[in-house]
């Protein structure tokens, strides 16, 4: 329970329909945490995808996990893993009430989350431009100059060496395409929400006593976070031995 | 009941008027008609379809619509039914109006969020009626690959995008309603003090949170496989259809749970109320709720028995959807246990009551021959399939749905209808729906499969009963409609507590005022506490 005198002066952010700032942060935390729940298992369709095409073509899948770039994807975990450090931080910061270092924790969380999606778009590029089809499709620069060596986007330009493993390395990289695209959308919805709670941290809505908001925005980005984590081996490491 | 009582001077129908008052409200009591509008509108679309599948059945041969219209009829019939009528109907009608009063909250938790569910649920709605204006889309509600993803060449992608934008409507009012029931129960409010009725509805919320990304992700996963070629379910590349089945079912089989525990929690309330006596065995009936969430997650497996699953899945499965009997059976022994030497009741409410436990009964039992592999392998994808789900559906969940409407029709409105209209309306569902569908089971059983728009001419006579009971029973939907709307205007003014039922949301008066009650009440007395009577029906 609450001190009694925030009762005299209810919080600014109270709701109506709440007894108090507390019932509202108990409420808020925990639809978070059922809406991660709900999220398990709308990822939960897409490794059991995995998990079925995996078991089956193992050849085919560790071949394919070769042509992804294993440097890149290391150094974006590192990125994203330091973002949720930030991100835990913030909360923190937000639990103290100390709203610059809030500001300034939350902006790091941003820009780490940026160069994260800024890496996974140089990877995207680099499959895409060795597809003349996908580079028309998208009006970039390169699509007239005929194939380069092999392209991994899949649809009816698809190739893969060697060409035995090619049907099943087709399913691999939809996966790969699926689950990092949808991982991304997350990403992309987080720097979303980043960019709110920034504007409440800056106009002093967040304080010691009403921190919910940052909180539940932190448990949405560490999840994003063990989404990517379970992807990274997935998808780039096992395999890589073969 | 008094006569004399009149509306009070400040409830939630005239806190605000016009239009912007509506559309931009919070009050989960008018976010319960909004929904009350829109699955109303989608229950007549999916009904209009239903009407021209009926009328080219009238006779053998395909003389109405062409194979392929008539693919597109059956298909935006299941659709519109089950994704924009059956799922929301009860939940969200009647669970958005009662969560907040029966446990004596304000609101629901996330008001805001209440509001937004409903305007992805219309906006859901509005994608799937694009499709159907653009030609409609022929795979059957069930969206089976490789058609769906190779062959057809009907607008899947709305629609699959319609369900999927649908699908957060429903994600996001069950976790209202858990989150809800979890923090917002007045004191006293204990968990085993609350209705049965919030028990399923936090059954079927569980479901909802659980099962509806799944179907969230599968119909983007088609959606992708059309768009860019993928091969998840194309066998061309090593992809698998039947992995398709299975996402689709880990969702849709639950989602039987969805449409029809909301309706068995409604009807907890109808006869307790219809019997003046507490729910026989309330800790069963209540934990059958959750029994039958958890066990529908484990029986997609028998919707695939002939789709080249093993035998010994198989077998579990089978074994497995035996076992939903269990909680199935509990709460309609436990019904029929409260009734006896109950009170009984002959009103409006309590008919629809009766007709749901027959009708499930009925549903449920056929439900175990479809349990059973080799009468499964024998009648699946006929009429007989088409009758069982009918009368889990449309005999509980839309019996439910009219029931608990009638029942909370008085303090929705502040009004009451015409009890001898209402019954009429009853009796003519409950015999135009058991024409409709009972010679389905037989024909279904002679071999008449489903989906087809022309027949055997030996299979006629059963059809056209079929389809003479299916317009008795057009008319029953309509008689409501009239005098309910009717009821808004000139109905009598109902007080507060038109039935003498207990319950929260009856201490309150009628209309509600917007914030629920005048106090936040203090709850000290178990559910369905009526005071026990002699048997002439005076109080002892």
């Amino acid at each position: 329970m609450l001190p009694e005198a925030l009762h005299h002066h209810p919080h600014p952010a109270l709701a109506h329909h709440f007894d108090d700032i507390g019932q509202q942060s108990e409420a808020s935390t925990l639809g978070m945490w059922v809406f991660l729940v709900t999220e398990v298992l709308f990822f939960g369709g897409l490794f059991l995808c995995y998990l079925v095409y995996r078991s089956r073509y193992p050849t085919a899948f560790a071949r394919a996990s070769h042509e992804l770039d294993v440097v890149l994807g290391t150094i974006n975990t590192a990125v994203l893993i330091t973002s949720s450090l930030t991100m835990a931080l913030a909360v923190h910061a937000a639990q103290l009430g100390q709203r610059r270092l809030l500001v300034v924790l939350l902006l790091a969380t941003m820009a780490l989350g940026a160069t994260f999606l800024g890496i996974k778009s140089v990877e995207y590029y680099r499959k895409f431009e060795e597809c003349p089809a996908v580079l028309v499709a998208l009006h970039l620069p390169g699509g007239e100059e005929g194939a380069g060596h092999a392209c991994h986007v899949p649809g009816p330009g698809f190739s893969f060496e060697p060409a035995e493993h090619a049907r099943h390395a087709q399913i691999f990289f939809s996966l790969y395409f699926t689950m990092t695209g949808i991982h991304a959308l997350h990403m992309i919805i987080g720097l979303g929400i980043m960019t709110w709670m920034l504007v409440w941290a800056r106009r002093g809505v967040i304080t010691a006593e009403y921190f919910s908001p940052i909180e539940i925005s932190g448990l949405y980005w560490h999840f994003v976070d063990i989404v990517w984590i379970f992807l990274f081996p997935l998808l780039y490491l096992i395999g890589r031995h073969v | 009941m008094a006569t004399t009582v009149a509306h009070p001077a400040r409830h939630y129908l005239n806190d605000g008027y016009g239009i912007a008052s509506w559309l931009l409200t919070r009050d989960h009591k008018r976010i319960a008609l909004l929904y009350l509008a829109g699955v109303t509108f989608f229950f007549f679309i999916g009904g209009a379809m239903a009407v021209m599948i009926r009328l080219e059945l009238a006779t053998p041969v395909g003389d109405l619509v062409t194979d392929e219209t008539y693919n597109k009829l059956f298909t935006m019939h299941g659709v519109m039914m089950v994704f924009f009528f059956l799922i929301p109907a009860i939940p969200a009608v009647l669970g958005n109006f009662l969560v907040p009063i029966m446990i004596g909250a304000k609101d629901l938790a996330f008001p805001k969020l209440n509001l937004f569910s409903w305007y992805i649920y219309m906006c859901g709605g509005l994608f799937t009626l694009y499709a159907l204006v653009a030609g409609g889309v022929d795979t059957g509600w069930t969206f089976y690959t490789p058609f769906s993803t190779v062959s057809s060449t009907t607008n899947v992608i709305p629609t699959a995008l319609g369900i999927f934008i649908t699908g957060f409507s429903s994600i996001l009012t069950g976790l209202n309603f858990i989150v809800t029931i979890h923090r917002m129960r007045a004191p006293g409010m204990t968990w085993f003090r609350m209705p049965l009725f919030l028990w399923s509805t936090y059954a079927t919320s569980l479901i909802n949170v659980l099962g509806t990304p799944v179907i969230a992700i599968t119909v983007l996963l088609v959606a992708a496989e059309r768009l860019f070629h993928f091969g998840f379910f194309d066998p061309r590349v090593g992809g698998d259809p039947v992995l398709f089945q299975h996402l689709f079912w880990f969702y849709s089989h639950p989602a039987v749970y969805i449409m029809v525990l909301p309706a068995m929690g409604v009807v907890s309330e109808l006869v307790a109320a219809g019997c003046r006596k507490p729910v026989f065995g309330y800790g069963f009936v209540a934990f059958a709720s959750l029994g039958i969430a958890v066990l529908g997650f484990l029986v997609w497996g028998h919707h695939m028995f002939v789709a080249g699953e093993s035998v010994y899945s198989a077998l579990i499965f089978s074994i497995l959807s035996f076992l939903v009997a269990i909680p199935s059976a509990v709460k309609v022994f436990n019904w029929t246990a409260t009734m006896y030497k109950g009170a009984v009741s002959w009103e409006t409410p309590m008919l629809y009551a009766y007709g749901f436990i027959g009708l499930f009964t009925i549903g449920g039992l056929t439900g175990l021959f479809l349990a059973a592999i080799a009468v499964d392998v024998h009648v699946t994808d006929t009429y007989f399939i088409v009758a069982h789900f009918h009368y889990i559906m449309v005999g509980g969940t839309i019996m439910g749905y009219l029931g608990g409407l009638h029942y909370w029709w008085p303090k929705i409105s502040g009004r009451l209808y015409n009890e001898g209209l209402a019954k009429l309306s009853a009796g003519i569902i409950f015999v135009g729906f058991n024409l409709t569908f009972f010679p389905q089971f037989v024909v279904g059983y002679l071999g008449m499969p489903r989906r087809y728009h022309a027949y055997p001419p030996e299979f006629q006579v059963l059809n056209v009963l079929s389809s003479a009971g299916a317009s008795i029973l057009g008319v029953g939907y309509l008689i409501p409609m009239v005098y309910l709307m009717w009821s808004l205007r000139y109905g009598r003014i109902a007080g507060s507590n038109p039935w003498g039922a207990v319950g929260l949301e009856w201490t309150t008066s009628s209309p509600p005022p917007t914030e629920n009650f005048a106090e936040t009440p203090t709850v000290t007395w178990d559910p369905y506490e009526y005071p026990a009577v002699d048997v002439e029906g005076h109080v002892a």
